[in-house]
């Protein structure tokens, strides 16, 4: 599952350009994920503040 | 909002904005859709563009210029510094500028011309009719409109996605993005009239830090780093906090602004059948600089040229479209994507000791014209080893 921490995440759209399977999706000022995602982490490595984070479930 | 446009706009950015101007004072009808509430906040940009480049377009305003840059600094990993100036010293050669202002004067110069305009307006899909795109369903205020449009411009930006839903893989690879950070600092002593650029892997790795200066002790300073580069520990505000640590410790951040470049090729095709892709959306900024208010500017009105001659013909297949595509491609700046491409390939293999021999290669260039070209080609003067590592480049210099 990924965390989206909204109090970090600054809106800026680098993860949704990067993700592999369209999962992200930039709502004005706040970030989406759907069912798509398939807990790759590259969005979490991208993120230049830190925001995003998969969870073990 | 209509049910029925000639032209449809997703994204309210500069290539966006020129589209719809463009279109719009041909007489056609357009609608521009923007999901933010307003035009181009929260800022994504270090707001440096080439004199000459932006004279192209709109004529110099002192509404949204910040500053006038006269010369540039590259600064080695070990702080040594190489000074670049045009030929006729004094003369400027860029502009700083106040995106917020310029974007929405832009959109509004759309508006002017004939556009329909429409802010917290999100393009939600794609209307596809027989496999092509007709359209958009546009979500604003709690309502969904389904508008339908003869040809769609897909401006949407680094985080687009209508180019992918409609059917094109847009996604940039993880190595091929800069993810960056950037404070507007106030009470840091610069020089105002200079843009700097810091390299190195310590400092920036896969990328680099900029100072753009917007008047006296105010300045853009941010940074951008390889994508596969950053992770937890080491992200690209990581590595920004350091740097103004370490320069700037008695500076204040009055803006934060974070956003990602994409460094890759761009799309193999950027039409389909009732479709352009301009600007950031088309993965056309430039490898080297991140440069993409340009690129972003120049597809723009160009895409709404190529669809206003092929509405006149009544054909906006992808075919009919392709003109767009050939002729960016063939332009300086697709010439200028593909050589920058190839630099940036040798670029972000060097070591600090490599950049450091470098940039201590010349204290001071008085560059002809300022663009990379002429100054990779004054480096490549002045270290003939690096040639050996460009060879495959000798076609583009
Ligand atoms: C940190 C940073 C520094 C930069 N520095 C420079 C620089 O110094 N000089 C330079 O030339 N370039 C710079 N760039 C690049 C430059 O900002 C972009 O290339 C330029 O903004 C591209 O313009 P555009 O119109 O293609 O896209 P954008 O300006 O990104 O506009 C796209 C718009 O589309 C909207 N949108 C997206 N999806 C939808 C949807 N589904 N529905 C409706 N609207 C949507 C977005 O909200 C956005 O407003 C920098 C970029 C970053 C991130
Ligand atoms: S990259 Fe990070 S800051 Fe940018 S939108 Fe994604 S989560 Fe937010
Ligand atoms: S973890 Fe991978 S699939 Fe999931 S949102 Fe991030 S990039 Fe996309």
């Amino acid at each position: 599952m990924l965390n989206i921490r909204r109090d970090i995440c600054g809106y800026c759209g680098a993860c949704v350009s990067v993700c592999p399977e369209g999962a992200l999706e930039l709502v004005d000022a706040f970030l989406t994920v759907d069912t798509a995602c398939i807990n790759c982490g590259i969005c979490e490595k991208v993120c230049p503040l830190g925001a995003l984070e998969v969870v073990k479930e | 909002m209509k049910r029925q446009y000639d032209m449809l706009v997703i994204g309210g950015g500069p290539g966006g904005a020129l589209a719809a101007k463009t279109a719009a004072d041909k007489g056609l009808s357009v609608c521009l859709v923007e999901k933010r509430p307003a035009i181009g906040v929260p800022v994504r940009c270090a707001e440096g563009i080439g004199k000459e480049l932006l004279t192209d377009f709109i004529p110099p305003d002192p509404k949204w210029i910040a500053t006038e840059i006269e010369r540039a600094e590259l600064v080695a990993p070990d702080d040594f510094s190489m000074l670049l100036e045009p030929k006729m010293a004094g003369s400027e050669v860029g502009y700083v500028l106040d995106r917020k202002v310029f974007d929405r004067e832009l959109v509004w110069k759309a508006a002017e011309a004939g556009a329909e305009t429409y802010v917290k307006a999100r393009a939600t899909a794609p209307i596809m009719r027989n496999g092509a795109v007709a359209g958009a369903v546009i979500e604003q205020h709690g309502k969904t409109y389904e508008v339908n449009a003869k040809i769609t411009i897909a401006a949407d930006g680094i985080e687009s996605k209508f180019a992918k839903w409609a059917g094109i893989d847009t996604t940039v690879p993880l190595r091929e993005i800069e993810t960056c950070a950037q404070y507007l600092m106030t009470g840091i002593d610069i020089d105002a009239q200079m843009t700097s650029f810091y390299l190195g892997n310590e400092v920036a790795p896969a990328g680099y830090v900029w100072i753009f200066p917007k008047g006296k002790g105010l300045a853009n300073v941010g940074i951008g780093i390889g994508g596969g580069k950053s992770g937890a520990g080491h992200r690209a505000k990581d590595y920004l906090d350091r740097f103004v640590a370490r320069k700037f410790p008695n500076g204040k951040s009055i803006e934060l602004i974070v956003g990602g470049v994409s460094v890759c090729k761009p799309l193999s095709c950027t039409v389909a059948d009732n479709m352009l892709i301009v600007g950031d959306a088309a993965r056309i900024s430039d490898p080297i600089t991140g440069g993409g208010i340009y690129n972003a500017l120049y597809t723009g009105r160009l895409a709404a040229e190529t669809a206003i001659a092929a509405l006149e013909k009544g054909d906006t297949r992808k075919a009919a479209l392709m003109p767009y595509d050939t002729t960016w491609r063939s332009s300086p700046m697709g010439k200028a994507l593909e050589r920058n491409y190839a630099v940036k390939e040798v670029f972000v293999g060097l070591s600090d000791e490599k950049l450091n021999a470098i940039v201590h290669s010349i204290s001071k260039i008085n560059l002809e014209e300022f663009s990379t070209l002429t100054l990779i080609t004054e480096l490549i003067k002045a270290n003939p080893s690096l040639l050996l590592e460009l060879k495959h480049l000798k076609a583009f210099l």
